[in-house]
């Protein structure tokens, strides 16, 4: 092929291009499979561009062709760092579709393997975004071992380390085991001093606090117009945490506060979370103490269910947002529909939008303290 | 031409010179090879791990093992690559490190050359290999690689600077036997002693009463901050950010190739310890009086380098395993902002005490002014960040709108 245009050595002079680079699927910081294509000038970003879909499974559509109770084993894949969030999320649309009232001890189990869970994914969090700003592992293991505790319990309880398929529509597989409450304790000890560690080791840290300070600065309104939820929102100072503000199971009864921060940068992402587990650890002890002895599951619950016609939607706050479901029945044994609405998906609506005009590292320490689970974008 | 070694006499030069090459190098590659070992162990108890575990007695023979590996694995190059450049850069990294260890001091006349320009020497030498790094990146063809070489290149040049203002500042006031020149003293005549030198042994023999770190605690955390951005250490390890360029100048680089930088990367840790024992904590000087009078016998002086070498290796391994990446802008900044301004005024002050020959102990006083007028600018440059440059913000609203 001829070309006409003069060369610009011929037109004299020279054009300025900036640099592209792509960062992922594979890159050791994108968190699963995302890419981002960059256009950088010299360490500046001038422009990004997201790239999502890599990890699409198609879990929704497999959902329409499975009854309602494995319909749960997919929602555990959307979310795997927090899989009995997601099932709650299941559960409840299933439940609110089927009119089934779910015994007390069954609630309080939930809520307190949720907020287990929360904490689990939180320290995923931590140490996965401790790397992503330079230090060399030691966060990770940190985490690592505050999450192997936790992640111990659900074993115990669901017999799978990160699949558990533990909640049904109605109430629960089976009992917990007899010493739940001490191995939950147990547990909470571990992650308090958790959390300690991470203030030693990140909070107080003069360069975590130089590199995350003022990086990547969301503000309230345009957090909100995204769409933002979970702690990411909160970070930018909007209350909303769906447990407080449309309570669901018996969070209504228990005591607390969602945790903002002002700044909505980088750093107070992070600290709404380290914050936040300390929350769910006071949050469970509340539980603990109202836990009483009970069924587990509905009465009368049919082998095989089949739904009503109608539509339901579930959200409940998921460590990283608003994870609801949206199911809609025709009748018969499996869902017509489900939808999931994916925090991840719209957080990372912002990526864009806060990384822009910022340095190359702080992208990269962007895009990990939105905290993305790229199997739940992608579902 | 015939030298000396080892006590024998009327050696040919060359065979000298063969004979201190293959020393240094073996020597080096074996005590490299432990300091991977020892790093992965020590940073493995850092992050309650155990480290390596299997390979040999307690994992002694890791090292080994990954070195056999690297050396069978295909040496790669990418098509585009540029070849000479990519497969010479290697070397420019390797072969500077290498150089250095001819001024080093490991015992009491034992090193492979007394240069009397020896600090001069060390820091010039260990400038080249930056070289090797932006070759390394401009030939591999890759953005990553590219953006890591011009990183290095960016921090390098940026850190030779305090790193030679911080040796020039010792070895301006470092005091030395006057010099017998035609059985007369020379400058300093109506003294025993006369102030500078590069030479290292005399900078070593100079503390054998008091280490320089006394004199000037400004200058060696100066040192050690800039020695740890020279070495692309943590929490400077921005040319080789994992997170970021993905291993920088070396991703496209495996087997052999890839081990030679690896290997120069920790002989520059190892050299820039010994230089660190040399002129800040006295060499081969035992502490607390302890062989005052004669010298130590030359087992005492190897231990002695070996604990003041090691103490400034654990204390970068401990780095590693604690601290964060910092920004690349906030590099710069803390080089020409603060560490350039800080050192310029130490060397000032050094020329002084030189010139007027003050007491040491006014060093002191001012290093330690200086340590905490260093600590309290991080500190305010922490607590009361800058708002970000108006370009980022005019590239965000192009963004938003």
């Amino acid at each position: 092929m001829v070309v006409d245009a003069p060369t610009p050595s011929e037109a004299g002079d020279f054009e300025t291009q900036d640099l592209l680079i792509n960062v992922g699927p594979q890159h050791p910081s994108t968190h699963g499979v995302f890419r981002m294509v960059l256009e950088i000038d010299g360490e500046v970003v001038k422009d990004l561009v997201p790239y999502i879909g890599y990890l699409h499974r198609g879990a929704e559509k497999l959902c329409e062709n499975f009854d309602f109770r494995q319909g749960i084993g997919y929602m555990d894949r959307t979310e795997y760092l927090a899989a009995h969030n997601a099932e709650l999320s299941y559960v409840m649309a299933v439940e609110a579709l089927a009119e089934i009232e779910v015994p007390e001890r069954a609630q309080w189990i939930r809520m307190i393997l949720c907020e287990l869970n929360r904490i689990s994914s939180h320290f995923m969090f931590l140490g996965a975004f401790g790397v992503d700003v330079g230090v060399f592992g030691t966060p990770f293991i940190y985490a690592w071992r505050e999450r192997e505790a936790v992640i111990d319990l659900f074993e115990e309880i669901s017999g799978d380390r990160m699949m558990y398929a533990y909640f049904r529509p109605g109430g629960l597989a089976w009992e917990v085991p007899v010493n739940f409450e001490e191995r939950v304790r147990e547990v909470l000890a571990s992650s308090r001093q958790g959390v300690k560690d991470f203030d030693g080791l990140l909070t107080e840290n003069e360069i975590f606090i130089a590199r995350t300070k003022n990086v990547g600065v969301i503000s309230a309104e345009d957090a909100i117009e995204i769409g933002m939820s979970g702690p990411s929102l909160r970070a930018s100072g909007v209350p909303l945490d769906l447990r407080k503000t449309e309570p669901y199971m018996y969070y209504d009864q228990l005591e607390f506060e969602p945790i903002t921060a002002e700044g909505g940068d980088v750093f107070d992402r992070y600290l709404v979370r380290l914050k936040e587990i300390s929350q769910s650890i006071d949050l469970i002890e509340q539980c603990l103490e109202r836990l009483e002895a009970g069924p587990i599951m509905a009465e009368k619950m049919p082998r095989m269910l089949r739904l009503p016609e109608g539509e339901a939607y579930m959200r409940t706050e998921a460590p990283r947002g608003e994870y609801g479901i949206y199911m809609v029945s025709k009748g018969g044994n499996k869902p017509h529909r489900v939808k999931v609405r994916s925090a991840c998906l719209s957080n990372l609506q912002a990526l864009k939008q806060m990384s822009v005009g910022q340095y190359v590292a702080d992208a990269i320490i962007i895009l990990g303290s939105i905290d993305i689970v790229l199997s739940e974008v992608d579902r | 031409m015939s030298t000396e070694i080892f006590g024998i006499e009327d050696v040919n030069v060359w065979v000298d010179g063969l004979i201190r090459v293959l020393l240094i190098v073996g020597f080096m590659t074996v005590v490299v090879m432990g300091l991977i070992y020892g790093e992965r162990k020590i940073l493995a108890r850092f992050q309650q791990r155990l480290g390596p575990t299997r390979t040999g007695p307690i994992g002694l023979l890791q090292s080994v093992a990954d070195a056999l590996k690297l050396v069978g694995k295909e040496d790669l190059r990418p098509r585009n690559a540029d070849p000479w450049t990519f497969e010479l850069a290697p070397y420019l990294v390797f072969i500077p490190v290498f150089l250095g260890f001819v001024i080093v001091p490991f015992v009491l006349d034992w090193q492979i050359r007394i240069l009397e320009l020896g600090l001069l020497y060390f820091v010039a030498v260990s400038g080249v290999n930056i070289v090797g790094w932006i070759m390394a990146g401009w030939g591999s063809d890759n953005r990553y690689a590219m953006i890591g070489g011009m990183r290095a290149a960016a921090q390098g040049i940026s850190y030779e600077l305090p790193l030679v203002l911080s040796l020039l500042a010792v070895a301006m006031v470092v005091e030395v036997p006057a010099p017998v020149i035609d059985g007369a003293a020379s400058v300093a005549s109506d003294s025993e002693y006369v102030r500078g030198s590069l030479n290292l042994n005399e900078i070593v023999a100079a503390q054998h009463e008091v280490p320089n770190l006394v004199w000037q605690p400004l200058v060696m955390i100066v040192f050690i901050i800039a020695a740890l951005a020279e070495l692309n250490r943590t929490p400077f390890d921005i040319p080789v950010g994992e997170s970021e360029v993905v291993g920088g100048p070396f991703v496209e680089y495996s087997g052999i190739r890839w081990s030679m930088f690896f290997l120069a990367e920790y002989a520059a840790l190892l050299i820039m310890a010994l230089v660190f024992a040399a002129v800040f904590l006295g060499g081969w000087a035992w502490p607390f009086g302890i062989w005052m009078d004669d010298a130590p016998p030359r087992w005492a002086q190897a231990l002695a380098v070996a604990a003041k070498a090691g103490a400034f290796i654990f204390l970068v391994f401990w780095i590693r395993a604690s601290v964060p990446r910092l920004r690349i802008d906030q590099l710069m900044s803390f080089s020409w902002k603060v560490l350039l301004p800080l050192m310029l005024v130490q060397v000032l002050v050094n020329g002084l005490v030189l010139v007027y020959d003050w007491p040491l102990i006014i060093l002191t006083v001012v290093g330690l002014a200086g340590v905490v007028a260093l600590a309290a600018i991080v500190d305010r440059a922490v607590r009361h960040p800058r708002p970000r440059p108006a370009v980022a913000a005019q590239l965000q609203g192009e963004a938003a709108s």
